[in-house]
């Protein structure tokens, strides 16, 4: 009987996360419906895409934190699901550059992303997300070494610095939005560092 | 909005302006009421304004008035393309005066609605081009700058015009940030001043200006892109040199003094090949100078295109 109720409660966990997860899109769906999209809808999802991968990718980092901490450790059962949607978010963002703001324009997206340093950037990070998307299924992980998923998914923490400066280079002036995740990741990154023995004396 | 048929009102065609745009206060303030203080602040509340019609004209959809209103780039008042509609309230317009200085023979303070009296308005319908490759189509009110400067008399040295918009940082909660130098400084060439597409707006959609949009009076270049268009103008000021602009002092690689808009000098870090215009889903390409070649392009002859950003 409390078995039973414990699995409750985690489906009822689960599903929040995962409410949580898709509750951009929602938000953006309402927008859309109720003309809340600003005067240029199409930036203006692009921009959002981008800041919401920005920010599951801050959470990803965050989870291994709040669980090595004893915050909260169970949060490590949904990092995967969470890094997963950050991933999400980037493809959402990528495909609608390509679909909607370039509207396929192939020649004018090579040339953008070759001459435009921010976009460049972009998609270097893009392309370093997919191995540790791929690698994130469960048979794909058990064929790996342990040490070298584990080496693998510290890219994670490029990814996100290559993700700020992405964000950096192609704001005008305004630089305190970009700033902000970029210490944010920095102070993730800097915790991290901390050797792990010192949290383990007790 | 009672807008009076021009066979009403022949003889004040030039000097009823002013006048009309502060009929609320005249009335209020013959009436005895005393309410003139008041209003004073808060006078520019959009009113219908008295204008001639387009000579300008393109065929092209305008911009609808919620579009041109809400989303702009207007840092003084933050930096989200939101933020101006949100806090330029807090801008007054009333009593407003511009400080003309340097190098003509009649410098001095001008207040808004003299200089609102003294020239006719007419409406041009301009395109315009962000540096951020989006655009819009905006029909402006105001009156050419060349009328303005030619009653100022600038001496035989004045090469340049500058103007600057209000530094107040209680006005202007976006000027608590150091984000830009300010106040924000733009200039023209005299001879681009003088160009007859150079407008000094007043009022769009046959209204006074919103503020958001650069109340009370502001810059209109429509073949350069829209940071060279000041707004809420202060101060105009004749130099012999080039004066200093704001986003090239920010970044002078990627903003030059001319702004001119060229899909074939694209911005350091974005092209301008391409523009998406407000209220469309696919980019249009951009035309050299915004499309107004014929007008502007003898500006320029003999000089390096690539210098014309």
């Amino acid at each position: 009987m409390a078995r039973a109720t414990g699995t409750m409660a985690r489906r009822i966990e689960s599903g929040l996360i995962w409410l949580l997860c898709v509750m951009p899109l929602l938000i953006l769906a309402g927008q859309g419906l109720t003309d809340g999209l600003t005067a240029n809808p199409v930036e203006y999802v692009l921009r959002a895409l981008g800041v919401w991968a920005l920010r599951f990718l801050c959470v990803t980092l965050a989870i291994g934190l709040i669980a090595r901490f004893g915050l909260w450790r169970r949060a490590m059962v949904y990092r995967r699901r969470i890094g997963l949607w950050a991933f999400a978010y980037v493809c959402l963002h990528l495909t609608t550059y390509i679909l909607v703001d370039q509207a396929l324009d192939w020649p004018g997206i090579v040339k953008d992303i070759v001459k435009r340093p921010y976009i460049t950037i972009g998609m270097a990070a893009f392309i370093l997300l997919i191995p540790l998307a791929v690698t994130s299924v469960n048979k794909v992980r058990r064929a790996m070494r342990p040490r070298h998923w584990l080496w693998l998914h510290r890219l994670v923490y490029l990814i996100a610095v290559l993700g700020v400066a992405h964000y950096y280079l192609l704001v005008k002036a305004d630089h305190r939005d970009p700033i902000l995740y970029g210490v944010v990741i920095l102070a993730l990154l800097g915790v991290r560092l901390i050797p792990r023995r010192r949290g383990a004396i007790k | 909005m009672l807008i009076r048929p021009p066979a009403d009102f022949k003889d004040c065609d030039v000097t009823d302006h002013g006048l009309y745009l502060r009929r609320r206060e005249f009335i209020l303030g013959s009436a005895g009421v005393g309410a003139a203080s008041l209003i004073g602040g808060s006078a520019a509340q959009a009113a219908a304004l008295k204008y001639s019609p387009n000579r300008m004209a393109i065929d092209e959809d305008k911009t609808p008035l919620k579009d041109v209103t809400g989303y702009n780039n207007f840092y003084e008042f933050g930096t989200d393309k939101g933020d101006p509609a949100l806090y330029a309230k807090m801008m007054k317009t009333r009593p407003w005066t511009v400080t003309v200085a340097g190098l003509c023979e009649k410098t001095g303070q001008y207040g808004i609605d003299d200089l609102i009296r003294r020239f006719p308005l007419e409406e041009r319908i301009y395109r315009m081009r962000c540096v951020e490759a989006w655009s819009m189509v905006i029909p402006w009110v105001g009156f050419p700058l060349a009328k303005l400067i030619k009653a100022l008399e600038p001496t035989s040295q004045a090469k340049y015009v500058a103007f600057q918009t209000l530094r107040d940082p209680r006005q202007m909660p976006g000027q608590r940030s150091d984000i830009l130098d300010w106040p924000y400084q733009e200039a023209l060439r005299l001879d681009e001043a003088l160009n007859p597409l150079t407008l000094m707006a007043v009022g769009l959609y046959g209204q006074t200006l919103p503020n958001q949009n650069g109340a009370p009076i502001r810059l209109v270049t429509p073949w350069k892109y829209g940071f060279k268009g000041i707004k809420s103008i202060v101060r105009i000021q004749f130099t012999a040199n080039r004066p200093k602009t704001s986003w090239n002092i920010l970044a002078p690689r990627e903003y030059g003094f001319y702004g001119n808009v060229n899909p074939d000098v694209d911005h350091p870090r974005w092209s301008q090949a391409k523009e998406r215009r407000i209220g469309e889903f696919f980019r249009r390409k951009t035309l050299p100078f915004n499309g107004y070649g014929d007008q502007v392009a003898g500006l320029y002859r003999g000089l390096d295109a690539r210098t014309l950003y």
